[in-house]
């Protein structure tokens, strides 16, 4: 060699190798080895995966009808890359869309910030649920318009124009349900209301996914290693209610033109037989694409047909919290059956005068609960309240409290279904704020004698307390579903509540509630000789507007049936409307039929139209698109 | 008869077994880059799986014919191959089509060619032999001015026909030089000037903390002054310069520190006052002590203080956009994935989830579904680190370094100028591409569209390398059939 020194230069030479080959090794081990995301990218990138949407679970009533049910329905897609010679004019008519409209939605398509998923190879929705006579019309000329395809899809239908409130509806979730559930994604269909909510996982079912080959240009390259990791969807389960939808179609029938609620319940179950709120709307009509319009206009309705009044609505019990004093004021020790008040048109104590009207007097317990006396329970309730057994009125005040609470009062009580109004019992706070620290006395508040004043109750608590009047001595809380196929109700639903009332003293409020419908206030309420009725009327004072009618009763008096509460807003007495709509009710549940001699009276009641300018729920129809 | 015996006796084993394994593991890649959905038969010509096995099957034919060419033959005609080849490069400007931008192909009906690749080949051989020549050295003037003709003449016909990727291949032959006596501090202040370029371009823009200066800078300028500090100390073989040195970094600094409290300081600018010191210090020193080498260290700085702050100019004025696109892209300044970082961030995806035993055999989501562009040609790569994982493509990297090692003791084994020069400018052009290609798919080195030696699909790359390798192996035997 001639330079010798330059010979070890081939050490570098080779070391710039090593270094090369050493550097892209350490390269290759942090983006292989230590890095898992790029699989994950790899995979985001190349399978697509199609959810394969379950049908959700069917709804029955308790005798098995079908109530809801799912039918297709038809989402125009559009796929940009394969229109052409598209006649625009033609495809909107036959759609029954303007060309504004058109321009816009293939505007809002393609912009990348509101449709996050837009490719120009993949469908993309264009409309969703068309009507069907759009969908027959649209189906006929599909050919003429290339890059356009109807993808199906099911929408709930209802088989009765009935209990919407109680059903609920579907729509497509919302961005937070989203954000709080992964199972979720955008353009998913969710129970928004009613039982559709509050059973929503089980209704559902489980999404399936079929995991595709996508590749970077969009296109669907089949499936991949021939479907072995698909997942079939798991088709939601079929709920039975507790309602009986014929029951139920009785109740609103009744109920219409007035607003009010009926609450039916099966005492010894605590499962709900009817659930009436007035006005209401029809289910059929809160489905599909006029859904939002029609929700707008119902939810600026001033008579509020979207709020559940049976589970929402918020009254003075008025007459009926009377059934619940009389049992604390025995278990008290106040009260006897036999302790008797007179009343003279009234109770006065000096210028303060609780009304009463005419009846015969004086009054034994059951006499007063039959004639609804005012005077007897305004009497018996201060005596409770002064009693000598307690040190102060803020300490029989909440002997009082405690058990009225244990009868379901001012709490929610857990019904499945969503929205439950807890109701208003006071404390000693609201009395303290209102009048000043201890400086009220029981004449203050003597209106929670009669279900008055302060006190506020939901339909449904109102119906639990005759439930448990019927049961002398327990309540179920109440619910509506029966039964889940292949699963069991919540177990909360099968506790019986007992209240600390010794069973005895349940009998003599019975027996009162029995001779108000013999001789008493709620005599309207009676039907047939064979099944014993008992009942109790309510008027509950709504000042400045018209008081609300409201009753509740029982039958049979001996192994009740049906516990049923019913309430007429600014309708007058209980007896006027309440008592003859809840005795309807209960004779219908119990025979099946109303008996010829009374179907004039559900004449009359069905067509009494106490909303003006307000006719049946039926009148409000869909929007015009 | 005797002669065939001779000559498969006398061919290095080796660099064989190495090219077949090669040429086979690239076919596999081949065929699953290319590997469609649909695709149902394996040897189709149709696809480019079964086109690239005509490809392979040709480049036997032509390697075959090669060994039994004598060696001289190359040796004695290299300069009019060398003369051919230029004449060829510079029709090729004028008469080739338009090809994605570039005038390199020649096109003969349905056979495509392209000339540059030949370039390679006729640099190496005609350098080959112009070093060879007796009384060729390095440190004659003349002939490093034709050395660099000889190199940069195909270079700029090639950068003519707008394939600057291919062009840049020819500075691998400085590499060779090296081997053959360029002085190694060029090789050294080139890189760090590449490397300075490097810091400075993508980190100019970035603050430091609470915005005094610009980091690019500073990190540069602090480079630029340590190694000021070390020449010295390298120089003079004592600290006493480089202490003062220190001190008045130390000082500079500590200034610009209690001055931030009440004026706003740019560090970067404290770096530069430092480096300008220092640089007139060592002049001073170089006029006061008479050693040149001062003022070489002095000139190294300014020099490169210079091309640091020249860098943003050169970037933003001198370079076109495609090429600061693909130079951004690579250093981070761009996070684009859609746009020129696309090919770049799904070679990233393919290679990184391949994972250490890799995908397997055409189970490849990325590569199949083309997601990588140009996945069997530049960025084969792709196919073997999703299918093969960190284990295939570390083996392919090693193969190889194992190839070069072995082409490096071919060239040392013999006392062959001509076989020596001719074999590093093969090893020099193979571990560029290998650097380049392999570099660009794992996002370190810019997008340049050069092939992977023995593994792109294609007939030009793969004929061209095979030619190389086998007139290497031709020359290899005549060495050894000489001296037996």
């Amino acid at each position: 060699m001639i330079n010798d020194k330059l010979q070890n230069r081939k050490f570098v030479i080779g070391g710039l190798i090593v270094l090369v080959v050493f550097i892209y090794a350490i390269r290759l081990l942090s983006l292989q080895v230590f890095t898992s995301s790029y699989k994950v990218l790899a995979d985001d990138n190349a399978f697509y995966k199609r959810i394969l949407f379950p049908s959700r679970g069917l709804i029955y009533d308790r005798y098995g009808k079908l109530l809801v049910y799912n039918r297709p329905a038809y989402d125009i897609m559009v796929t940009m890359k394969e229109i052409s010679n598209l006649d625009t004019t033609d495809f909107c008519n036959t759609v029954g869309i303007t060309k504004e409209w058109f321009v816009q939605r293939m505007n809002d398509i393609k912009d990348r910030h509101i449709n996050q998923g837009y490719s120009p190879y993949t469908p993309q929705v264009f409309i969703t649920q068309v009507l069907p006579d759009d969908y027959a019309r649209l189906m006929e000329k599909l050919f003429h318009f290339p890059g356009f395809t109807v993808q199906r899809r099911s929408v709930r239908d209802y088989a009765y124009d009935v209990a919407a409130h109680t059903l609920g509806s579907i729509g497509e979730v919302s961005r937070t349900t989203i954000e709080n559930d992964p199972y979720y994604k955008p353009g998913d269909y969710v129970g928004i209301s009613g039982v559709e909510k509050s059973y929503e996982s089980v209704l559902r079912g489980e999404k399936g996914v079929q995991i595709l080959l996508r590749d970077s240009r969009g296109r669907i390259k089949g499936s991949y290693d021939d479907g072995k990791y698909d997942q079939q969807p798991v088709t939601g389960k079929d709920i039975t209610l507790s309602l009986d939808v014929e029951l139920q179609m009785l109740g609103e029938k009744l109920m219409q033109g007035k607003r009010g609620s009926i609450v039916a319940i099966e005492p010894s179950t605590g499962q709900i037989l009817a659930m009436v709120s007035a006005p209401s709307y029809d289910p059929k009509l809160m489905v599909g694409r006029q859904r939002s319009q029609l929700f707008q206009q119902l939810n600026t309705d001033p008579e509020r047909p979207l709020l559940d009044r049976s589970i929402m609505g918020r009254y003075p019990p008025g007459s009926t919290f009377k059934a619940a004093n009389a049992l604390i004021l025995q278990q008290e020790g106040i009260t006897t059956k036999d302790t008797r008040v007179a009343c003279h048109g009234g109770y006065f104590v000096g210028h303060f005068k609780v009304g009463c009207h005419i009846h015969p007097s004086p009054l034994d317990l059951e006499g007063a609960i039959a004639y609804s006396c005012n005077t007897y329970f305004c009497t018996e309730f201060r005596a409770m309240l002064d009693s000598k057994k307690f040190k102060n009125i803020e300490q029989s005040f909440n002997a009082w409290r405690k058990d009225i609470l244990t009868f379901g009062f001012g709490q929610k009580l857990g019904i499945d279904l969503p929205n439950e109004n807890s109701g208003f019992i006071p404390t000693t706070k609201t009395y303290n704020r209102e009048h000043g620290r201890r400086r009220w006395t029981s004449l203050n508040i003597v209106s929670d004698a009669i279900g008055q004043g302060e006190i506020i109750a939901t339909p449904l608590q109102i119906a639990n307390l005759c439930a448990l009047v019927a049961n002398r001595g327990y309540w179920i809380t109440p619910h509506i579903v029966r039964s889940i196929e292949d699963g069991n109700i919540d177990p909360r639903y099968l506790v019986k509540h007992v209240p600390p009332i010794d069973k005895w003293y349940y009998n003599n409020v019975v027996e009162g509630m029995r001779q108000s419908v013999i001789y008493g206030t709620s005599r309207i309420a009676s039907f047939g000789d064979s099944i014993v009725v008992c009942g109790k009327t309510g008027t509950s004072q709504n000042p400045p507007h018209k008081d609300h009618s409201i009753f509740m009763g029982f039958a049979p008096m001996n192994h009740p049936k049906i516990a049923i509460m019913c309430i007429v807003e600014n309708s007058g007495f209980g007896a006027t409307y309440a008592a003859p709509i809840a005795s309807l009710m209960m004779e219908f549940y119990l025979t099946r039929k109303i008996s010829p001699a009374r179907q004039g009276l559900e004449t009359t009641m069905e067509n009494t139209f106490l909303i003006p300018n307000y006719g049946s729920k039926n009148s409000i129809v869909a929007p015009a698109r | 008869m005797v002669r065939k015996i001779q000559l498969s006796h006398l061919l290095d084993k080796w660099v064989i077994l190495i090219f077949l394994l090669m040429i086979i593991f690239g076919w596999f890649n081949v065929y699953g880059a290319s590997y469609g959905f649909h695709q149902t038969n394996f040897w189709s010509f149709e696809y480019r799986s079964g086109k690239q096995l005509i490809w392979i099957a040709c480049a036997f034919v032509i390697g075959g014919v090669i060994l039994l060419l004598d060696g001289k033959y190359y040796e004695q005609l290299a300069y009019i191959f060398y003369a051919a080849v230029l004449v060829l490069l510079a029709i090729t400007i004028v008469v080739a089509p338009n090809i994605k931008g570039s005038h390199s192909w020649l096109v003969f009906g349905p056979v495509s060619f392209q000339p540059a690749e030949l370039a390679k080949l006729a640099t190496a051989l005609a350098l080959a032999k112009y070093i060879s020549h007796p009384g060729f050295s390095l440190s004659k003037r003349q002939d490093v001015w034709w050395v660099f003709g000889i190199i940069l003449t195909p270079f700029v016909l090639i950068v003519l026909q707008a394939e600057t990727g291919s062009a840049l291949v020819f500075m691998a032959f400085f590499l060779m030089l090296y081997r053959e006596g360029l002085p190694g501090i060029l090789l050294l202040i080139v890189s760090i000037l590449i490397v300075l370029f490097l810091i400075v371009l993508p980190l100019s823009e970035v603050p430091i903390y609470g915005n005094v200066g610009s980091l690019g800078f500073l990190i540069a300028l602090s480079i630029i002054f340590l190694i000021e500090i070390g020449a010295v100390v390298a120089y003079e073989r004592d600290w006493k310069t480089a202490r003062y040195f220190l001190l008045g970094g130390i000082l500079l600094f500590g200034i610009g520190l209690l001055l931030q409290m009440s004026y706003d300081v740019l560090f970067n600018q404290i770096a530069l006052i430092l480096v300008i010191l220092s640089s007139l210090y060592l002049i001073f020193l170089f006029i006061y002590k008479r050693k040149r080498a001062y003022i070489w260290i002095a000139l190294f700085a300014i020099g490169a203080t210079v091309v640091s702050f020249s860098g943003d100019y050169f970037f933003d004025h001198v370079l076109e956009q495609h090429q600061r696109t693909r130079i951004e892209v690579v250093l981070g300044m761009k996070n684009d994935p859609q746009g020129v970082g696309y090919n770049v961030n799904q070679s990233k995806i393919a290679i990184g989830s391949g994972g250490f035993w890799g995908k397997g055999f055409l189970q490849g989501t990325q590569t199949k579904l083309k997601y990588v562009p140009e996945q069997d040609t530049d960025f084969i790569f792709c196919t073997v680190g999703e299918e093969h994982g960190f284990v295939g493509s570390l083996g392919v990297l090693l193969l190889y370094a194992l190839l070069l090692f072995r082409l490096i003791y071919i060239a040392e084994s013999h006392r062959d100028t001509f076989l020596r020069v001719y074999t590093y400018s093969i090893v020099s052009i193979m571990l560029f591409h290998v650097l380049i290609n392999v570099g660009m798919v794992l996002g370190l080195t810019p997008v340049i569209g050069i092939p992977l030696p023995f593994f792109s699909y294609g007939g030009s790359s793969l004929w061209s390398f095979t030619v190389m390798l086998f007139i290497l192996l031709r020359l290899d035997v005549s060495q050894k059939m000489r001296f037996r």
